[in-house]
């Protein structure tokens, strides 16, 4: 008798157990509701208080983060969530309101036009084609680029290097690093079918650097032992050489909102473009300035 | 007290049907913008032009199932064997949870391993690039490995003793008896671990998606990348929007994954109705 009622008893206690998880799942999403538009009316300085969330690029990300904890720090009212899933989710995300921010490392396309989205640009993002380091070219010219990246170019011999099989490594179309290389590198033509997609910033570093023969691209944050950053037509990636025009390999951060940000929203897009943030934070998480090409 | 437990088996029924209504609804609209005829036999996939032909993701979905099931089976079956009969009772005993842990080990893990370890030796000895189905399969082989092992040790260890000692009392050596009798007779059993194997590789996304290069295109060889139907969805699901024909068409995809793992667990019912009448 005693076995089946403690059994019994357990999957009550399971089902009560789920039922509570269900009912709080509800509850929290409740109240997110309520506190999203802007964080509702934010009265004066610090009486900042709601929840903000921003979801996009994953090269963007890292900044985002780090100034949300700062930001965190001197609003402990204001919570801010930062999630990836690259700048076409960012902007979807922010069009249908699921995000108050969407991050994007390109300008929003096209089909975005009427939904009334207000972009604020926060960082200059420097990116660069990456090869496996047994790859002995150290330049590529825009046309020899394209060319590889379109697969008319396919061994590496072709550019100047050893008799070797290129190989493309890409990210999904919904990444805003590869959408930036179309734009600049390939005035708009498509990459190869033919090449290696990778899902993240991360693994595309990992695939050109344990690939033979492979080129990629990431922004320079990324870069690291085992994968070598080109030269884009002759030019090495540098801060001078972004600022003087001569690299053209670099992507506006965007944060987008849709309408005119408010309350905590806008509040932490200040921050984020405060002279304290820029001129500390931005470098040091190797992004650039947004006036860097204003001065 | 009753209407509760009532209560939680209709609201789960009810979650799991309506999950499929939708994914059937939204999987069907795509017809409404590319033929099935299109869908399901042309093999140019070019969605931002409008071109939607998913034939080579059900092509490889099916070609990297049977290759990984075709690498792990037997080495599952023959670990199955030693350890339900051959290996010492102490070796049993670290071997059988040592297999077990295999199965918690995270699926980007495997995928990582994958692509640091394996894709470069691939492309070292073969001088192709070393993504595609190859690395894939034996990726998934390994993932399925415990899987099919536990199950069938456990179909071999149940067999009655009787069989056993019949065979051997009638002169049969211990290979002829493991070979002619007990593995015939445990063979309901490891059909379910197979299937229950194949129903997991079907599935797997993030361990494939490192691998097998992802370029939406037919593979002309064990080492050309292309694209399964889950690494296809991962892959495209964050650039779509939801109404388009691309949109619909993944949730086609996912539809069909749906279709194959019930149609793999009626199967195992099937298996194992005919194993009680015996």
């Amino acid at each position: 008798m005693f076995h089946p009622m403690s059994k019994k008893a357990f999957s009550l206690a399971m089902v009560a157990t789920l039922s509570l998880g269900v009912l709080a799942g509800c509850g929290s999403a409740g109240t997110q509701k309520e506190t999203q538009p802007g964080g509702g009316a934010a009265p004066a300085n610090d009486q900042l208080s709601g929840t903000v969330t921003a979801s996009g690029s994953t090269a963007l990300q890292p900044l985002v983060q780090q100034a949300a904890k700062e930001f965190m720090e001197k609003h402990p009212n204001v919570q801010i969530q930062v999630s990836g899933g690259g700048s076409g989710t960012g902007l979807k995300n922010v069009a249908e309101g699921t995000s108050d921010i969407g991050n994007s490392d390109v300008k929003a396309g096209d089909e975005f036009k009427d939904k009334n989205l207000k972009e604020h640009i926060v960082a200059i993002a420097p990116f660069a084609l990456i090869v496996n380091k047994d790859v002995n070219v150290d330049n590529l010219t825009k046309q020899q680029a394209a060319d590889i990246l379109t697969g008319k170019i396919t061994n590496w011999k072709e550019v100047g290097g050893k008799d070797q099989k290129i190989v493309v490594v890409t990210r999904p179309d919904s990444s805003g690093s590869r959408k930036l290389v179309k734009q600049i590198v390939l005035d708009g033509k498509d990459i190869t079918k033919d090449a290696v997609v990778q899902e993240s910033s991360g693994a595309m570093v990992t695939a050109v650097s344990t690939t033979a023969g492979a080129i990629g691209y990431v922004d320079t944050a990324y870069v690291k032992d085992g994968v070598k950053a080109l030269k884009f037509d002759g030019v090495e990636y540098s801060k001078e050489n972004i600022k003087n025009g001569k690299y053209k390999l670099y992507g506006e951060e965007r944060m987008y909102t849709k309408g005119e940000p408010k309350g905590a929203v806008k509040a932490f897009l200040d921050y984020i473009l405060s002279d304290e943030f820029q001129n500390k934070r931005v470098e040091e998480l190797k992004f650039l300035p947004a006036s860097l090409l204003k001065q | 007290m009753r209407w509760l437990f009532a209560g939680s088996a209709v609201l789960v029924s009810a979650v799991i049907f309506s999950i499929m209504l939708f994914v059937g609804i939204q999987g069907m609209q795509t017809f409404q913008g590319v033929s099935p005829l299109t869908f399901f036999f042309s093999t140019d996939w070019a969605p931002a032009d409008g071109r939607f032909g998913a034939f080579p993701f059900l092509f490889s979905t099916f070609a990297l199932t049977l290759l990984a099931i075709a690498l792990s089976v037997p080495v599952a079956v023959s670990g199955a064997v030693f350890m339900a009969k051959i290996a010492p009772k102490w070796m049993r005993e670290i071997l059988r949870p040592a297999t077990d842990l295999f199965v918690g080990i995270p699926s980007v893990v495997y995928g990582l391993i994958g692509l640091t370890v394996l894709v470069p030796y691939l492309a070292k000895l073969t001088g192709e690039t070393g993504y595609g189905l190859l690395p894939a399969a034996v990726i998934l082989a390994i993932m399925i490995l415990p899987t099919i092992l536990s199950i069938s040790e456990d179909a071999i260890r149940s067999l009655p003793r009787s069989l056993e000692e019949a065979s051997l009392a009638l002169g049969a050596t211990r290979w002829q008896t493991i070979w002619r009798v007990l593995l015939p007779a445990a063979r309901p059993g490891i059909l379910t671990g197979v299937i229950l194997g194949m129903g997991r590789a079907i599935g797997e996304t993030m361990a494939v998606f490192m691998v097998i290069g992802n370029a939406p295109q037919m593979p002309k060889s064990l080492l050309d990348s292309t694209t399964v139907l889950t690494t296809a969805i991962v892959k495209d699901m964050p650039n779509t929007f939801y109404g388009t024909t691309w949109n619909h068409a993944l949730y086609l995809m996912a539809l069909l994954l749906l279709l194959i793992s019930m149609f793999l667990i009626l199967v195992i019912r099937v298996v194992a109705r005919r194993r009680e009448l015996k």
